[in-house]
């Protein structure tokens, strides 16, 4: 199936990675996956997932070219190398998926995640806040005069640090968009 | 539009039942004669004689069925053909564009509901896209690993008027999976090919699906290289059961033979087959010392479930074909010395007779039945269908196929209900020839109302059931892992087979005398006409061999004296 791309190198003969070096390691793997953007396409690639029992632990979804009416779907999955593979495959299996690319074994690559975090505290604890928000480079996107709503971009692990620094200083809520991932280099 | 593409196709038959939101399609076709339309009694009927035609053609089968209960009816028959992977094309009704959403009448979410039932599915909004989605649906359902597809038509849709295109070429879809196999991979299955002390070959529906000539290759492959060959049950008759590899069957009802060579063999040649969980019985001991190779189209398919040295994506036929011409441009080499070894372990295992039973001169045998239905049909043109159970693995031990395409059964969903609506296909595609539903009482009874469709179409299937008055294989596992409690699994208060017959103006036979079975069995072939048998079998017959739940290939049951405690308690929750 054309649709499922692993790069060049990556693998010993085909297009394919069908001889992985399977162990019963869980890895996390964030993939690609490049579709037509018409009705039903997303319920199919979650519905793999659910339907066969593989993990979501981040889905990011949104047209990418208007033109070409393709969407990018980013989600981050677990699993051995061999579901890894499986689920890879599975993907391209899909019709109207037309590329998958595995950005953990692809080479390196850029993840990032946008937070609206909102924080409600006075005296002390919004200063601290409003300071630790400085360091994390976390801009104030609403203020009023008991509460922040922060916006914070940067890795999934960065977000959850800052979460669990503002937690004492009174978080309230907070809305994640989930990861965005690109290989690094030219191609 | 929607007849035209289908005639543009080439589709001369279609299974289907009208219904509300499918009207303007029924109109259209009652205003033509290129396609004929068999009107079934069920939707499930309409999907499983769909299978039945492409199963026994290689073309696609195509079902019309209208729109909610039409569609949610039309699901177990999809997902069969998922399963089994059956190209078929369904379409489905649905409410007007402007009424989806509301819960009108007869509205159901049918591409929600058939998205993981199908390979692929559409539900068309606009007329001017119907050409095309139809002309691709017939692309997606026969391309790559086949399988079915449904499109959903609104009502509105079915009435305006749009422009027609005819069919594109089927190089201008982005969908085109590659068939050639990588040459570096098959050039080393070849090398191991050569060297191999104890190969055996492994095929399934793959060879099938891949068409003829796969199975003209395969033949010519096994012949030449003198390796033993075993098959899974939906690639019964790629490789002719009289050939000289052939060693039955393999997996959990398989032949021992056919078992034994798995387990030991030193190289397995996966053709077209899937590691399904009949077939492997305990992962983590199967076939433990082997080199294993898998040809497959659909990547997906490999590495699954077992992992494997030499994988090949690529199209039966193709791959077999450059198989072949390496092998020969190599020199046509083989390890002789150890294949007459192996061959020698192979004979000793076949000498154990793993289809012996205790014959009975006062009830009938449903082995010997088989028996005798297959030396009183095997000479003749004869298609074979089945329902699912304890008669559909004795019908796939005891009948021999020497050709693809002759068999038709349902492998990965067993379906109970599939035989009987799927001969109707089969007749359907092959008027003149026999055509045999092998058949338990209960599965029969699941779609026993396509008898007005064989009638009214004078389709002369012959329904032979096996009847045990049980619920045969789910008894047997009562008897194996339950303590011999035998919940629910009798049949009661069945129908008189004869007089059902007759109500539909058919001919019912009974037999129940062994002595009797060879001059019904003929009455049975010679009647013109649809025929339903009822042949009173043993009733607590047990189908065996049998690799029992949790065990690997080479601890095989071998009879009813090596039945006690086989099972143990982790195998007891596996299926």
């Amino acid at each position: 199936m054309s649709a499922l791309h692993i790069k060049k190198g990556s693998t010993k003969h085909s297009a394919y990675n069908l001889r992985p070096n399977f162990s019963d390691v869980i890895e996390s793997h964030t993939l690609a996956v490049v579709v037509d953007n018409e009705a039903g396409v997303l319920a199919r690639v979650i519905g793999l997932f659910s339907g066969r029992g593989y993990n979501i632990d981040s889905l990011t979804v949104a047209e990418v070219d208007h033109t070409g009416h393709r969407s990018r779907i980013t989600v981050v999955t677990r699993g051995t190398p061999q579901v890894i593979e499986q689920i890879k495959a599975q993907l391209g299996r899909i019709i109207p998926v037309h590329e998958v690319h595995d950005l953990t074994v692809d080479g390196a690559s850029v993840e990032r995640e946008l937070a609206l975090i909102k924080v409600a505290g006075e005296g002390e604890k919004r200063v601290e806040a409003l300071r630790l928000a400085d360091i994390f480079r976390a801009n104030v996107v609403d203020s009023t005069l008991t509460s922040f709503v922060f916006e914070l971009t940067g890795t999934p692990e960065k977000i959850d640090a800052f979460a669990d620094l503002m937690r004492p200083l009174g978080l309230l809520e907070m809305a994640r968009t989930g990861v965005a991932a690109l290989s690094r280099g030219a191609l | 539009m929607v007849v035209q593409a289908l005639i543009d196709q080439g589709v001369d038959t279609v299974f289907g039942y009208p219904g509300g939101a499918v009207l303007p399609i029924y109109d259209e076709i009652f205003q033509q004669n290129s396609i004929r339309h068999i009107l079934v009694r069920h939707e499930q009927g309409a999907v499983h004689a769909a299978e039945g035609y492409a199963r026994s053609t290689g073309k696609p089968g195509v079902a019309l069925v209208t729109s909610g209960p039409g569609a949610t009816n039309a699901v177990t028959g999809l997902t069969d053909a998922l399963m089994d992977s059956i190209p078929i094309v369904v379409l489905t009704g649905q409410v007007p564009t402007f009424m989806i959403g509301t819960d009108g009448f007869q509205e159901a979410d049918t591409v929600g509901i058939t998205r993981p039932c199908t390979k692929h599915n559409w539900l068309v909004k606009d007329t001017d896209a119907l050409p095309d989605v139809l002309h691709h649906a017939f692309h997606v359902a026969t391309t790559g690993r086949p399988g079915p597809v449904l499109i959903d038509i609104p009502k509105d849709v079915q009435f305006a008027n749009g422009t027609y295109k005819p069919v594109p070429k089927p190089s201008s879809y982005r969908y085109n999976p590659p068939v050639k196999g990588d040459m570096e991979e098959i050039t080393e299955l070849v090398a191991a090919l050569e060297t191999a002390k104890r190969p055996v070959f492994y095929t399934g529906g793959g060879v099938i699906n891949s068409g003829p000539a796969a199975a003209q290759l395969l033949r010519e492959l096994v012949d030449a290289t003198g390796a033993p060959i075993t098959s899974t049950l939906m690639g019964l008759g790629a490789y002719p059961a009289s050939g000289k590899g052939w060693l039955g069957m393999l997996g959990m009802h398989g032949l021992y033979q056919a078992n034994m060579a798995m387990h030991d063999c030193d190289l397995m040649i996966n053709i077209g087959a899937r590691f399904d969980d009949r077939i492997t019985g305990r992962i983590d001991a199967f076939s433990p010392h082997s080199k294993k190779a898998h040809i497959d189209i659909d990547p997906s398919s490999i590495n699954k479930v077992i992992r494997v040295d030499i994988p090949i994506v690529g199209d039966v036929a193709h791959v077999l074909e450059d198989i072949l011409k390496v092998w020969k441009a190599r020199g046509r080499k083989t390890n002789r010395e150890a294949l007459a070894n192996w061959w020698e372990k192979i004979d000793s295992w076949k000498a154990v007779d793993c289809l012996n039973y205790a014959g009975s001169k006062t009830t009938i045998k449903p082995q010997y039945a088989l028996q005798r239905l297959e030396a009183l049909t095997k000479d003749r043109d004869r298609y074979i269908t089945t329902e699912v159970g304890q008669h559909q693995m004795w019908a796939a031990q005891f009948l021999g196929f020497n050709e693809p395409n002759r068999w038709m059964t349902s492998g990965g969903l067993g379906t109970m209900g599939y035989g009987f609506p799927a001969s109707i296909g089969v007749q359907m595609a092959h008027p003149d020839s026999l055509v045999i539903n092998v058949a338990g009482e209960a599965s029969w009874l699941m779609n026993m109302q396509e008898m007005g469709t064989a009638m009214q179409f004078r389709l002369p299937v012959k329904q032979f059931i096996l009847n045990n008055e049980r619920l045969g294989m789910v008894r047997q596992w009562q008897e194996l892992l339950h303590g011999e409690r035998y919940s629910h699994s009798w049949s009661e208060s069945l129908p008189d087979f004869v007089k059902l017959a007759e109500a539909f103006g058919a001919k019912g036979i009974l037999c129940k005398d062994p002595a009797d079975l060879d001059d019904a069995i003929m009455e049975m072939i010679n009647h013109d006409g649809p025929v339903i048998f009822d042949c009173l079998v043993e009733k607590h017959e047990n189908c065996f061999p049998m690799i029992p739940s949790g065990e690997p290939h080479n601890k095989m049951l071998m009879g009813n004296a090596s039945t006690q405690d086989a099972i143990k308690s982790g195998g007891a929750v596996m299926v």
